[in-house]
């Protein structure tokens, strides 16, 4: 297939791993278009996210994020967890304090601030990992073998108690480490949310903890595991991605729905959009969830049966639902001032609280008290904006009208507690359900992550073998997404990893 | 007060099921054979074995096929989804015709080999002698079309021999000596339906038969009406096996081992190294393991090969070792036997390669043989031939001869 305005690779999703490829590509000079579906481009980033953690360094750095807009209004955002009555606990980075006589012993103050330090530092170990390829056993490559030598030698290098006690926790669950560390009953809560967030999980699943190192894994200004919120909301973060991929010359185009891989002897050799278009190029990098990549955009029929059945098995079922109240005028929450609204918020009273949660979620039903995290953005009018959880995908019913009324309601009987009256001020409610993610965002399954982040899911299992290091069983198509390593939140990590091996691989 | 009677063998008692064939193969057994087929009980012999042998090459012989395990392939996508499944090109197939196939796993390993009968572009059936099931729903995995285990629902038998045709004739299949090799027909039979397909595992001529479980006795007995002057017998699976091994024909899990029973990764073979090169046609699209086959044949990294061997002497070389100058081992036998036949001492072998594909000369093959309780070794030269050993004119010959 010859065509003179032949693009270097097309990438599928205009999602920010797809712009973050897209700008590394195009900064080696190859010829990029970046398709989007819908009218706005950021794929689920404005729609799951809400706060910037995870946003590797190297990304942000490279495509010059700052120069092209990106600003926080807050690079260290505090959590409260919220107590009845007022009684809340503030957590800033590794210390914890009592609000308004919350009861909070020195023990556990203590605990606390040594349980976070040494999280952080676990967690630092594996950053580096999460921003290469991930190594694979069986091939002799170098890089590969530096990866992990370097992971084995900073674990090695933790000292033996240090690195005894990262292999004991590494796999276990979040519930049994935070509470052989703190007793209180919210602070224990509170830790244990972090690590089940997006994911089909509760506290007591195995492989909590290493989704909350994975969350802990990021920095910002050299603060592990810190928090931000940037300037203008998510939308301004895709701004600046989009701005970055502009200035590095990536063609862009939205409302350009891709409807199939084309395949010319057994190579990606381009895509055919929505209305019967025909894009050529040498590469198809697809930002789309791997499901969608192989089942619907490739299809089967130019797969083994045995890959398409690891594909088809990948956990990927969404759990959490996004919640955004436009208000009249900000809230009052029992016990705080309007101040404390520019921290993040938790309801998760104990970790009983989120396994019972947990427990309607996995028989198909919705928390009937679900947990909540729950931020202020900037913007020109008072919004909330929480995520809600568990909402599962398969809700027995469907994810009617009617359902998602209900869910409304139980999330907003969660936040009376803590905000008696917040009803009167909400004048716009929007409650975007793991179908609707789907519905919006073209995401199988409407998971944040687009597949689960547990162990048989990461590193050169992700999102199967037969797909690692973001190559695909078919020449010329590659994976540049959530559903590749290291994985889903707004890293931009996946998009950098994918465009470097694709620049080695096809040189 | 009469004598007490044996009471007779139920294998139900040991948890296997019975075919509508059970009640007829019980009234003829005199050597209570049984073997476990797919869950089925299944002769291993009726009779003396080689009486059984010279029937399929001299008369009539039935084989119980029924626990062959049948899956429906249906719907839009059903000729894609073979297409996929196996390696050669199914959509050369016609209608009413049947397709020797085998297929691998995404590693391009052998999995098993069966038959495809094609009716029409959206309905098909496979036979295979493993369950498959689950490789088909991994198969239909994104693609239109409909898997059904069929196995239950349909009785069948093997009808293999010289006189087979004109038993058929007696029955009243008019035409029947008019169906090439690979044809299928149906034939009105009693209120129902018999379905005839000129196939076999026996290398000579040969029809399957295909019927509702319901008439399956009517059809027994009706054909052993039939060839009651030609010397009509059933056959258990230790004759067949003689019979398939002449014809070159192999076993899967015998002369090869299927990817999916494997322990060892090294044990899986792929179809260049069973001989099964001109089962491959890269030529057609995508289908399983075309990838890792390609990168195989482009790199030349096979590493077996699956050779006929005519070994000197006549004792079957069960088992047996193979040596390149006595001294270096090379392979081993999958299948031999004294040919009844062709009087001569043959065998299937695996040998590593480049023995049997660039070095084809002076081949031992190290045969032990008991001697009234003392193991005797010979060292055997062997020539490797083509296959099938024994290919008689009858076995394509259409019509079939007279008798």
């Amino acid at each position: 297939m010859s065509m003179k305005d032949n693009y270097d690779a097309v990438i599928i999703g205009g999602g920010h791993n797809g712009l973050v490829c897209a700008s590394y590509l195009a900064k080696a000079g190859r010829k990029v278009l970046v398709l989007e579906a819908n009218d706005q481009l950021g794929g689920a980033a404005p729609g799951c996210a809400h706060i910037i953690n995870q946003l590797n360094g190297a990304v942000a750095n490279d495509l010059e994020l700052t120069k092209h807009g990106l600003k926080y209004t807050d690079t260290n955002l505090a959590t409260i967890a919220l107590g009845e009555g007022g009684e809340h606990l503030k957590i800033e980075g590794t210390r914890v304090s009592a609000l308004n006589g919350a009861a909070l012993s020195e023990e556990d103050r203590v605990s606390f601030n040594k349980m976070m330090r040494s999280l952080h530092k676990f967690s630092n170990l594996l950053g580096p990992v999460w921003g290469k390829k991930p190594p694979r056993l069986k091939n002799q490559d170098l890089e590969d073998k530096i990866t992990l030598g370097k992971l084995g030698l900073s674990i090695r290098m933790l000292g033996k108690r240090d690195m005894q006690d990262f292999l004991r926790i590494a796999l276990m669950n979040a519930a049994d480490l935070v509470e052989d560390a703190v007793e209180n009953k919210l602070l224990q809560g509170a830790i244990a949310v972090d690590s089940v967030w997006g994911t089909h999980l509760a506290p007591r699943s195995p492989g909590t903890v290493l989704s909350l190192f994975y969350r802990l894994s990021g920095a910002i200004n050299g603060r592990q595991g810190a928090l931000a919120l940037p300037a203008g909301g998510m939308g301004a973060v895709v701004d600046a991605l989009v701005a970055a991929a502009a200035s590095n010359g990536v063609d862009i185009r939205t409302g350009a729905a891709v409807e199939q891989i084309l395949v010319e002897n057994d190579r990606a050799c381009g895509v055919q959009l929505a209305g019967g278009e025909i894009i050529t190029a040498n590469l198809v990098i697809s930002n789309a969830d791997p499901k969608r990549t192989f089942l619907n955009l490739l299809g089967a029929r130019h797969l083994d049966a045995g890959f398409v059945r690891r594909i088809s098995k990948t956990r990927t079922n969404g759990n959490t639902a996004r919640l955004t109240l436009k208000l009249n005028s900000l809230p009052e929450f029992t016990g705080l001032a309007r101040s404390d609204l520019k921290n993040r918020l938790l309801i998760a009273p104990d970790i009983l609280y989120l396994e019972e949660a947990f427990n309607q979620a996995k028989y198909g039903e919705f928390s009937n008290q679900p947990a909540m995290e729950i931020v202020f953005p900037e913007g020109a009018e008072p919004t909330l904006s929480a995520l809600v959880q568990y909402a599962p995908y398969h809700l027995k019913g469907g994810w009617t009208d009617e359902a998602r009324t209900a869910f409304l309601e139980k999330a907003l009987d969660q936040l009376d507690r803590y905000a008696p009256g917040i009803r009167d001020h909400i004048r716009e409610s929007e409650l975007l359900t793991p179908a609707d993610i789907e519905a919006r965002y073209h995401i199988t399954g409407g998971h944040w992550h687009h597949v689960e982040m547990q162990i048989d899911q990461m590193l050169m299992m992700r999102p199967v073998h037969g797909s690692a290091q973001y190559q695909t069983p078919m020449p010329g198509l590659y994976l540049c997404g959530a559903g590749a390593h290291p994985g889903g939140s707004v890293t931009g990590a996946p998009g950098m990893n994918a465009a470097k091996r694709i620049l080695a691989m096809e040189a | 007060m009469t004598a007490m009677q044996p009471k007779p063998f139920d294998s139900r008692k040991l948890g296997m099921r019975q075919t509508p064939f059970y009640p007829r193969q019980m009234d003829w057994t005199i050597t209570n054979d049984w073997l476990l087929w797919a869950g089925y009980t299944s002769p291993g012999s009726l009779d003396v074995v080689e009486q059984e042998y010279f029937a399929i090459r001299n008369s009539a012989t039935v084989f119980d096929i029924t626990p062959m395990c049948k899956y429906r392939v249906s719907g839009p996508e059903a000729e894609l989804f073979l297409n996929r499944l196996v390696t050669r090109d199914i959509r050369k197939m016609r209608d009413n015709r049947v397709s020797y196939v085998i297929w691998c796993d995404d590693e391009g390993h052998m999995l098993d080999d069966g038959t495809v009968f094609k009716y029409s572009n959206t309905e098909y059936r496979l036979c295979c002698q493993e369950r498959q099931y689950d490789w088909l729903t991994d198969n239909a995995i994104g693609l239109n079309v409909e898997i059904q285990d069929v196995t239950d629902d349909i009785a069948a038998l093997a009808f293999q021999g010289p006189t087979t045709c004109r038993i058929l004739k007696n029955l009243g299949l008019a035409g029947v000596e008019e169906m090439k090799p690979f044809d299928i027909r149906e034939f009105p039979f009693g209120k129902g339906t018999l379905s005839v397909s000129r196939t076999g595992f026996t290398g000579d001529l040969g029809y399957e038969l295909w019927i509702d479980p319901e008439q399956a006795l009517d059809l027994w007995d009706t054909l052993f009406e039939a060839g009651r002057h030609y010397d009509i017998r059933p056959i258990g699976s230790h004759a067949l096996d003689l019979a398939r091994m002449e014809a070159g024909l192999l076993q899967p899990n015998v002369d090869f081992q299927s990817a999916e029973f494997t322990l060892r990764h090294s044990r899986r073979r792929s179809p260049f190294e069973i001989g099964m090169e001109w089962q491959v046609d890269f030529t057609k699209g995508h289908f399983n393991g075309r990838r890792a086959l390609l990168k195989e044949k482009q790199q030349g990294t096979s590493k077996y090969c699956l050779v006929g061997l005519d070994i000197e002497g006549n004792k079957p070389a069960h088992a047996a070792l193979i040596y390149h100058r006595q001294k270096k081992e090379i392979g081993r036998i999958t299948s031999a036997m004294w040919s009844p036949t062709l009087k001569t001492n043959i065998a299937l072998a695996e040998l590593k390669r480049p023995f049997g594909i660039d070095q084809k000369e002076d081949i031992w093959v190290e045969i032990y043989v008991d001697k009234e309780m003392k193991w005797e070794r010979v060292m055997a030269r062997a020539r490797i031939v083509s296959t099938p050993f024994f290919a008689p004119a009858r076995k394509n010959q259409t019509p079939p001869a007279d008798y």
